[in-house]
């Protein structure tokens, strides 16, 4: 199942892998997104690390390392197609598959309907 | 993920409560998200910004711009007066004549840009909405005896694009078809009495008509209404000026900026250049003999990381200028800068480098506009 972070970014475990992206809430805040920048696989990355970064017309905004990991798989397919993370934000518009050093610890993110309330309380 | 600046540009942020257009609730109502923006909640976006910027390429694009600053100034010296405040030729400004200008300050910086229009007993000016305290404060400043410089609470509306006469004609009494790009008219509109000028910052044909408060609305929703028209809102104004080579107060022009830097020679007419006798023309005069040290440039970006608004730019490593607005161009499908280089590296063609987050992107300059005007000149 999906967690969210309270950055709008979502993660979903696949044995110790977690597959990131952004919310479906945050590319509509976004708007039209037209680049997105991705790390090399390999990449040891610290929660809280700017990990990706995403250009939308109007702005250029930090996506952050959820967890501690290491980063094995980015998405290619969004090097020639950006705007799959506005048409798919949350399943083929991912970003980034992290080995997670502590696989247990994504547990404490929030589910989607944790997330729903969060969203609903912050506008 | 960090929630992207949505106070956009050049928006002063309000101090205390943000003030809301008459058209407020018909955003609300088309779906806009909105942001603060020169002290007014504005409208950034309805259905997106791509998708906005090329309606109003394609037939017209309605923006609600109530947020500027609209101006009255009456009294028998207040051409002399605007000739003191500006590089402009407003004596030989004809009836229903506009001009695009600047405001200097002693030191030939840019307070503010503006539209000053004759009217038949008085100038109608347009200064950006995020400027209008400094305006005031400029206008105290440097006051004429007899003349007396009025903000109006009217709202500003904007139709742009290749539909927009055919759209607007048939609400206002005047003829239109006449009318060339900066003319405007005082006639009937929707009912109201109103000034609707033949002018815009899209690079796009189109009109902005100046209203009663309240008869903003019925206009506002009778020209959404037409299958034609779709709302815009400032992401794509942004986009719109950028590709036409349009500065942006703020960021393009700022106090600390000549026009003669800025690009915008234009604006100081040929008999002001002989004559002088606007505030800090004694530096202007002097930038326009002997040369400006930089100069605003438009910046083609290779690749498609766009550069931003504050990104240094170099020349075999060395800083040699500032990205003052970038993004990307719906229109011409890359990303887009404009930015304020060493006059040595304007030339057009020049390869030269941009910090984007450490990495170095490459640009070419590029002659501006990058979209070529559609606006309508005497034939």
């Amino acid at each position: 199942m999906k967690r969210y972070t309270e950055e709008h970014e979502w993660l979903e475990l696949d044995g110790d892998v977690a597959t990131v992206g952004i919310s479906i809430h945050a590319q509509d805040a976004l708007g039209d997104i037209t680049f997105v920048e991705l790390p090399e696989v390999g990449r040891t990355v610290k929660k809280g690390e700017s990990l990706a970064v995403v250009e939308s017309v109007k702005a250029a905004s930090d996506v952050y390392a959820p967890l501690d990991g290491e980063v094995v798989e980015v998405n290619g397919a969004l090097e020639d197609n950006p705007q799959l993370v506005n048409e798919a934000a949350e399943g083929e518009g991912w970003f980034i598959k992290i080995r997670l050093a502590d696989a247990g610890a994504a547990a404490a993110f929030m589910d989607s309907e944790a997330y729903a309330t969060f969203v609903a309380n912050e506008s | 993920m960090t929630q992207p600046n949505e106070t956009g540009h050049s928006g002063e942020s309000a101090t205390g409560e943000l003030k809301k257009t008459p058209l407020f609730e018909a955003h609300r109502a088309a779906g806009a998200k909105m942001v603060p923006f020169a002290g007014y909640l504005m409208p950034l976006q309805y259905k997106g910004i791509i998708a906005e910027h090329q309606a109003t390429r394609d037939s017209a694009g309605l923006f609600d711009v109530s947020h500027m600053g609209q101006i009255d100034v009456t009294g028998e010296g207040a051409a002399d007066w605007l000739e003191r405040l500006t590089p402009a030729d407003i004596k030989g400004l004809a009836e229903g004549g506009a001009r695009y200008s600047v405001l200097t300050n002693a030191a030939g910086g840019i307070v503010d840009d503006l539209i000053i229009t004759r009217l038949a007993d008085r100038f109608r000016l347009v200064v950006n909405g995020a400027r209008r305290a400094a305006v005031a404060a400029h206008f105290a400043a440097n006051p004429a005896p007899g003349v007396e410089a009025r903000f109006l609470d009217r709202a500003l509306i904007a139709l742009q694009g290749p539909a927009a006469e055919a759209v607007l004609a048939a609400h206002v009494a005047a003829d239109l078809s006449g009318m060339d790009f900066m003319s405007a008219v005082e006639t009937e509109a929707f009912g109201a009495p109103a000034l609707v000028a033949r002018s815009g910052y899209t690079g796009e044909d189109g009109f902005e008509i100046s209203l009663p408060e309240a008869a903003a609305m019925g206009a506002y929703e009778t020209l959404l209404a037409d299958p034609r028209v779709a709302p815009v809102g400032l992401g794509a104004r942004d986009t719109l000026r950028l590709e036409s080579g349009l500065s942006l107060y703020g960021q393009d022009l700022t106090e600390e900026i000549s026009p003669v830097e800025a690009g915008l020679l234009f604006v100081i007419a040929r008999r002001r250049r002989a004559e002088g006798g606007f505030i800090g023309a004694e530096c202007v005069l002097a930038e326009i003999a002997d040369g400006p040290a930089r100069r605003r440039v438009g910046l083609a970006v290779e690749g498609r990381v766009p550069v931003r608004a504050g990104a240094t730019i170099t020349h075999a490593g060395t800083r040699i200028g500032t990205v003052t607005s970038g993004g990307v161009g719906p229109t011409v499908g890359a990303p887009i800068a404009m930015g304020l280089v060493a006059s040595e590296f304007a030339d057009p063609g020049t390869a030269l480098e941009a910090d984007v987050r450490g990495r170095a992107i490459a640009l070419k300059v590029a002659k501006l506009p990058f979209v070529p005007a559609r606006t309508k000149r005497k034939g």
